[in-house]
């Protein structure tokens, strides 16, 4: 017999004998108590978190500035910003007067 | 009524991780059918199996419900049967004069007979394991898939991930290993 023919042989034997698909007793029990150890992982819940994290650290910032810009408008008194611009626009009137005289 | 395929893995992915065990249940056997082709212990081809649901589960979201899932799974099965392959190679067999008796008597009766059955189908299939084992990786898949599955070309493409080119070439490769091994054996038992 040639290699030819043991080739063919050995493949009509081989197909002619599938392996069976019997699984052992509950073995899906076992496959979901290793899915149940394991933790879902979705690319949703793998950028949530960090998507989160950023998004309260921007809000945060954002109302700082705010609280920041409103108390410094309302600690400017409007009459001494009034005379200061008054002062400063008439110094250059004030340095004119007195080479006058 | 039972839940159909793509509704057990809608409440998968919602976080109902028990709808996956219908879909273990269902398609077990066919895994195991799969791994029992490429792994000789049965602990092995436990491991297999469990791995391939576990992959499953953990890339069930990019499942896009094209195609059945039970061919999506399949080729899950296949390319970790692959993968068991070559993580296993350096254990493979090498010497194949180590017959049994009852696959020296299989292989006797078969070279005497001209009809390709026999009827000893466990040393048929002790044999067969031995000398695929002597393969290598490619060529096992390929000797499997092609002409024991009785695969197309394409249909092997498909499941392995490789190209068209590359099964051909593993094709032609992996006839001109096997017909090696069997000539040593011929040589050997009837020379």
């Amino acid at each position: 017999m040639n290699s030819s023919d043991l080739h063919q042989k050995i493949i009509s034997a081989a197909r002619s004998n599938p392996p069976g698909g019997q699984a052992p007793y509950a073995f899906e029990k076992r496959v979901m108590a290793r899915v149940r150890s394991l933790r879902p992982v979705s690319t949703l819940s793998l950028w949530g978190r960090p998507l989160w994290m950023a998004a309260l650290s921007c809000v945060a910032v954002t109302m700082l500035c705010g609280v920041w810009s409103f108390a410094s408008v309302h600690t400017t008194d409007n009459d001494s910003f009034s005379q200061e611009l008054e002062s400063v626009v008439y110094a250059s009137m004030d340095l004119h007067s007195e080479e006058i005289w | 009524m039972e839940a159909s395929d793509s509704e057990l893995i809608a409440a998968v992915l919602k976080g109902d991780c028990a709808a996956f065990e219908p879909l273990v249940a269902k398609y077990q056997s066919r895994v195991f059918a799969t791994a029992r082709r490429y792994a000789r212990r049965e602990s092995e081809v436990e491991d297999i199996v469990q791995e391939v649901f576990i992959k499953a589960y953990q890339k069930l979201d990019s499942f896009r419900g094209e195609a059945p899932f039970e061919h999506w799974l399949m080729k899950m099965a296949v390319r970790t049967c692959y993968d068991f392959l070559r993580s296993h190679q350096r254990n493979r067999e090498t010497n194949i004069s180590e017959l049994t008796d009852t696959e020296t008597d299989w292989l006797e009766r078969v070279a005497s007979q001209p009809v390709d059955q026999s009827n000893d189908t466990d040393a048929a299939r002790m044999l067969v394991e031995r000398v695929l084992s002597q393969l290598s990786p490619a060529a096992r898949m390929v000797i499997t898939l092609l002409e024991i599955e009785e695969k197309s070309v394409k249909e092997i493409a498909a499941l392995t991930g490789w190209s068209l080119p590359l099964v051909k070439v593993r094709a032609f490769r992996a006839r001109a290993e096997m017909r090696k091994i069997l000539s040593r054996i011929t040589k050997e038992k009837y020379l």
